[in-house]
């Protein structure tokens, strides 16, 4: 895998780094498991080899028609990684309980792990790659960034997307307020504080 | 996870049929409904859950929240839980419905979670959610490591020498309290049972949770007419403030007349095998004067049959003062 796999060698970024090493240590341990070089083209993963059992699917991601073929047991969340290839996503404990998988489902928010992405044939999901881009922040994103409403990171995809879904669900003014519909998403870094100050911020200047 | 056949049944009746050729009733068999998907998509990665064919019932006309002629409420089998407690008419006439929703789970969980998943909802038992150690709800026969381990989230109320398990429910606990009715469409047709009917207490049964037989599609909850001027309260006591399954719960419905109680329902959670209506409190409160006196013989009254185990007999105290804190808010208004 790692022969023919080609990235960007002169300016890896952090991800095809971390690919390209990562599927050489595992290749001899998961044989069976062929992981897609993280710039693969949408035809590449069109033309993903047919598991058995596979079945189609189209998902609407980030406003973008996806038709695939999966394993009926993937996740939703499996799904929009390994198989639509978007990995802002990011899997936690993979049982509901720390909300780094948030996404949006027809508008709604969910934990993208307890739900079988065929539950979602033909919905619309979306993740924070939909949600604005490096340019054009959408405004929480701007309020995480300027409140420092992160430390590694790993949960702030999560936190964005439901914070996102928050100025549309019945919540009081209050920080208590918040941090009440905030409570699914967990931060072992302790960046709450800040957290409810981007979420905060957003709300008082909508 | 195993693997499984995913179908979309067009309708109930062939969603009935379906599941009918399962060996047993929903929970644990190897046919299920799957709506939410939050408890058994769960309980799949862990392989307590291994059903051969999945129903997905997400689509079947279950969705909708409806008033009956006789001022009661139809709420869906697929109804989400956050359309549930943020309903206008649940947040008016039985917010103590709405309050229970919202004590429970987080805002992502509760957008997926429906009324019928919600009513199935298995335990929290460390060992029954783990396939290294022996469980007599999961396997029967193989024993129940909890009597001996570690039991401090455990059921005080209605527990057996086989199990000891807590329902984790919040909402079913004001549904009891509610006197809601579960309806079922099965093979031998349509079928309305009361709540306190609905869940099994596991006695040398475990494994058997409710009385649904094989094929039984929960296809709505009906409440009745809402008690004018009753104060509903749901208090959750949990180890914190938030995302956090009961240590113990209360749910009250009270109408007072004057001083008086003139009507009461009482239901505990995080206490009970199954969500735990106390007649025995509600007896001792029926035509009393509302004061803290009462309140806290009808909450000894609740736990006067109460079983610690080795870790939770703090949890018998905590449901008493829980309970008369429900009640003394409610009577507060």
């Amino acid at each position: 895998m790692s022969d023919t796999q080609q990235p960007n060698s002169q300016n890896p970024t952090r991800r095809e780094f971390l690919s390209t090493t990562g599927t050489t240590a595992a290749a001899t341990l998961i044989a069976a498991y062929v992981p897609l070089p993280a710039h693969a083209s949408e035809e590449a993963v069109n033309n993903q080899p047919i598991i058995d059992g596979a079945v189609p699917i189209t998902l609407r991601i980030n406003g973008k028609e996806r038709q695939l073929r999966i394993d009926p047991r993937t996740t939703l969340l499996d799904c929009i990684r390994e198989s639509v290839l978007l990995s802002g996503t990011k899997k936690g404990c993979d049982h509901g309980q720390c909300g780094a998988c948030t996404v949006h489902v027809n508008g709604r928010r969910v934990v993208s792990c307890l739900s079988l992405a065929l539950m979602h044939d033909g919905e619309e999901v979306t993740t924070i790659e939909g949600l604005g881009t490096t340019e054009s922040m959408h405004p929480m994103q701007a309020a995480f960034l300027e409140c420092d409403g992160y430390q590694c990171g790993y949960c702030t995809s999560g936190q964005i997307m439901s914070a996102v879904a928050l100025l549309k669900e019945p919540c009081g003014p209050d920080d208590a307020s918040v941090k009440e519909l905030m409570s699914g998403n967990i931060c072992r870094c302790g960046a709450y504080a800040n957290i409810v100050e981007a979420i905060q911020q957003v709300r008082k200047r909508a | 996870m195993h693997s499984f056949e995913f179908t979309r049944p067009e309708n109930a009746a062939t969603a009935v049929n379906m599941a009918a050729q399962a060996k047993t009733s929903q929970q644990g068999a190897d046919i299920r409904f799957v709506a939410g998907g939050t408890t058994l998509i769960d309980l799949m990665k862990l392989d307590v859950e291994t059903p051969a064919r999945l129903l997905d019932i997400n689509r079947l006309p279950f969705d909708k929240i409806e008033q009956l002629p006789d001022g009661g409420l139809k709420i869906g089998a697929t109804v989400r839980n956050s359309d549930l407690a943020n309903h206008a008419r649940v947040q008016r006439d039985y917010s103590v419905l709405s309050q229970a929703i919202l004590a429970g789970a987080s805002a992502q969980l509760r957008n997926m979670a429906t009324t019928a998943g919600n009513l199935l909802q298995r335990t929290r038992c460390m060992y029954f959610r783990d396939t290294a150690t022996p469980c007599n709800k999961r396997e029967p026969g193989t024993g129940c490591p909890a009597i001996t381990g570690s039991n401090r989230t455990l059921a005080v109320l209605g527990t057996s020498d086989q199990c000891i398990a807590t329902n984790p429910s919040d909402m079913c606990v004001a549904m009891a309290a509610l006197e809601a009715t579960i309806h079922v469409q099965g093979p031998k047709g349509e079928r309305a049972i009361a709540f306190g009917d609905f869940h099994l207490l596991p006695g040398t049964t475990p494994h058997r949770e409710t009385v649904l037989e094989p094929g039984d599609l929960i296809t709505h909850v009906t409440l009745p007419p809402p008690r004018a001027g009753s104060r509903q309260v749901y208090i959750k006591l949990r180890d914190r403030a938030s995302y956090e399954f009961a240590l113990a719960s209360a749910a009250v419905v009270m109408n007072q007349t004057g001083r008086n109680v003139s009507y009461v329902r009482i239901a505990l959670g995080g206490v009970g095998t199954k969500p735990w209506r106390s007649p025995e409190a509600e007896a001792v409160l029926a035509g009393k004067p509302a004061n803290a006196a009462n309140f806290r013989q009808a909450a000894e009254a609740a736990l006067r049959n109460a079983k610690p185990q080795s870790e939770n007999k703090f949890k018998i105290e905590l449901a008493k003062r829980c309970l008369t804190h429900a009640l003394q808010t409610a009577a507060n208004g």
